[in-house]
């Protein structure tokens, strides 16, 4: 899970990190309200969407009169926002965060996450901060250093200062390094976090370290023990069919194509979507209906798939195991029955009870495609795709 | 790494017919329904922990308080966990502490920084006395015909000499349904799970793979997300005189976005299906083109060594 800037700064702040003063604001007039408050004369009004990149996307207004910060926030606020991170749809900003002007003396850049293969947390800096660390990493390899965090006995002073020199910092800004170092590390365990990113880390023109951006992540697994964490959630910012399905115990990703899915198991669900686009075709949804997919959350699954009218066939694959097939069964002719199917669909069950699942559709009399092999059920999938688009055409040019 | 011993002509690693199974979250719902689908198909579980409910009897077998008592009395060797996610690491810790051998937890959902905990406990034991953990969030081991510690429909595998090791549950089962298909038998097929940070590794398992007398070829089902694969190819090239075939899914994953699984996400370079495949063929390992050419792709690498 993803949280705001202001809020992971607000959590900065609890473990130590100096930030710059700052207020949200939901409308224009708040966000002037906030400058005043803030006082000085130049401000910072950023758009609060749960992406980076935002200055390029032009959601970063530097504003030296109060007008300004108005203006900033009337082109902010309700505006879709599209960075490389968001993907061509963008994210809608709904708040804006004013910060008071900080004078940069130099960008460093810091950040926590979890390392798969020592699978231990580790740190990197880099002294060129500001830029993204992918392409510093491409282009510049040796200015970034890696610190690996022992679990058990957690970051130690000597690290946070082995880091600091990377940094280049200086000797008068070394304590305020360590504690701003060692605050990171505890926020990030002691919140649950996966990952942690200040970027950048600002030393001010009068010799303080200030976390001008912060960035968190949080691990899904573990918001059940972090109810605080869990209240950050900002729906706007994700796509309101994945909120849907997480409240059916489902998991489903929005996708560019056309052919809606429905499997069980998230790495059979990307074998049959790959053998979708092997096939020809592509698909519109990744959804994981899980182990014990009942009659409801069947039809919970079906409405979600094809509440994407971009929609043109729709395949099943469900390897029964736990689950038996005729259950399953049962429960797609239950759906297919409740809901009125305007597009064909597609059905491949195997495993527990294969027999007695394929003999309750054919006996259904409903109008499903049934597959025996994975490979057939996606090239069915992307035939009967390309024979409704034909048709769909052939409709609109009689229209026409 | 072998540890179950040959009795006979019964030859399997990890798990055999006479290795001795504990459920821990025994007397749960979950737990009960696989205790007694895993004694339906013939592997010898000897009894169960709930703290608690120690002293009781279910399923006609023992219950215990902890894991100790049930290796002290039962002589407990493996251990299958459906303890909820909260708890889950504390269990498998528990196992490891009490001498238990094989662990296998299926449970999904266990935070990352607790896996992290796990990894470092285990690796305090010296190397020969450290459990071997598999899992978490994956379908478990079954070694077809002998045992199955896991939640897998046992009747899809045929026993033979293709190990099989893999992330998801459903996907491996699709890959033992296509071998049945084509009369190709499974030696010992092991779930490493679908977390960022699992028991073993892929490389773990081809190790114990290379040891086993069964096994002649190995299939690895990889997905999207962390260098695990790319390793085990690395081990392959370096380390295994048995081919190695392999099959990447997520070609249509888009990068950042978490595919189901809380591992199967593409962070950084080198992690997409793409890249894995290239990398993996360029260390030698056999590539199925398509998730539907795993049995095929096994079959035409069995005929060679034939």
């Amino acid at each position: 899970m993803d949280i705001h800037e202001y809020q992971a700064k607000e959590i900065l702040a609890e473990y130590g990190v100096k930030i710059a003063e700052g207020g949200l604001a939901y409308s224009p007039e708040e966000a002037v309200q906030r400058a005043r408050e803030i006082g000085g004369n130049i401000w910072v009004v950023k758009a609060q969407i749960h992406s980076g990149a935002r200055g390029k996307a032009g959601g970063i207004k530097i504003c030296r009169t109060h007008d300004e910060v108005k203006a900033a926030g009337e082109e902010l606020l309700g505006k879709k926002l599209v960075t490389h991170q968001t993907g061509p749809a963008g994210k809608v900003c709904s708040r804006v965060y004013v910060e008071a002007g900080t004078d940069i003396a130099k960008e460093l850049y810091l950040c926590f996450l979890l390392d798969r293969s020592h699978e231990r947390i580790v740190m990197v800096g880099s002294a060129q901060g500001g830029m993204e660390i992918e392409k510093l990493a491409e282009t510049n390899p040796e200015a970034i250093k890696k610190i690996y965090i022992e679990p058990a006995v957690g970051l130690q002073d000597f690290q946070a200062r082995k880091m600091a020199f990377a940094l280049g910092l200086e000797t008068a800004q070394l304590n305020q390094a360590v504690k701003t170092i060692k605050g990171c590390y505890r926020a990030l365990r002691d919140l649950d976090a996966n990952m942690l990113e200040i970027n950048p880390l600002v030393i001010t023109s009068s010799g303080e370290l200030i976390a001008l951006d912060a960035k968190m992540g949080f691990d899904d697994n573990a918001l059940f023990r972090r109810h605080k964490i869990a209240e950050l959630r900002d729906k706007t910012q994700v796509d309101p069919r994945e909120v849907a399905a997480a409240e059916h115990g489902l998991s489903y990703i929005g996708l560019d194509g056309d052919i809606g899915c429905m499997i069980n198991g998230a790495g059979l669900a990307m074998a049959t979507m790959d053998m979708i686009q092997l096939a020809g075709g592509e698909p519109a949804n990744f959804l994981d209906v899980g182990g014990g997919a009942s009659a409801e959350r069947t039809e919970k699954a079906f409405r979600l798939v094809l509440a994407d009218k971009g929609v043109k066939a729709m395949l099943v694959n469900i390897f029964a195991g736990i689950n038996r097939c005729d259950w399953i069964a049962e429960g797609v002719v239950h759906a297919v029955k409740n809901i009125d199917m305007k597009i064909p669909l597609i059905v491949r069950l195997s495993g527990t009870n294969v027999k007695e699942g394929r003999r309750i559709i054919a006996e259904s009399g409903l109008p499903i495609i049934m597959a025996e092999t994975l490979a057939e059920a996606a090239e069915k999938a992307v035939q009967a795709r390309n024979e409704m688009v034909a048709k769909q055409g052939e409709h609109s040019g009689n229209s026409n | 790494m072998k540890w179950s011993q040959n009795k006979g002509n019964t030859v399997a690693i990890l798990i055999n017919e006479d290795t001795r199974i504990i459920v821990q979250g025994f007397t749960g719902k979950i737990g009960t329904f696989h205790a007694q689908d895993m004694i339906n198909y013939g592997s010898n579980v000897v009894g169960g922990i709930t703290p608690g409910k120690g002293g009781q009897q279910h399923l006609g077998l023992p219950v215990f308080n902890t894991v100790k008592e049930a290796v002290q009395q039962v002589r407990a060797e493996a251990s299958i966990i459906f303890v909820p996610p909260a708890f889950a690491a504390d269990s498998i810790m528990e196992a490891a502490d009490a001498g238990i051998k094989y662990c296998v937890a299926i449970t999904d959902g266990i935070p990352t920084q607790d896996m992290m905990t796990v990894k470092n406990f285990l690796r305090r034991f010296p190397e020969k006395e450290r459990m071997i953990l598999t899992g978490p969030n994956c379908a478990g081991t079954i070694s077809p015909g002998r045992a199955m510690l896991g939640i897998m429909p046992g009747h899809i595998y045929m026993q033979g000499h293709v190990g099989i090791v893999g992330r998801s549950g459903t996907l491996g089962y699709e890959a033992a349904d296509q071998m049945k298909a084509l009369g190709i038998g499974i030696s010992t097929s092991v779930g490493i799970g679908g977390d960022p940070i699992n028991g073993s590794s892929h490389r773990d398992i081809l190790k114990i793979f290379e040891e086993d007398s069964e096994t002649r070829i190995v299939l690895m089902i990889g997905e999207i997300g962390g260098p695990q694969e790319v390793e085990a190819g690395i081990f392959a090239k370096e380390n295994m005189s048995k081919p190695l075939i392999a099959y990447i899914a997520g070609l249509t994953a888009p990068e950042g976005r978490r595919m189901g699984h809380a591992g199967a996400i593409i962070s950084s370079a080198g992690e997409s299906a793409a890249e894995k495949v290239a990398m993996l063929r360029d260390l030698g390992v056999t590539i199925c083109p398509t998730p539907a050419a795993m049995g095929t792709t096994v079959a035409e690498v069995l005929g060679r060594l034939a």
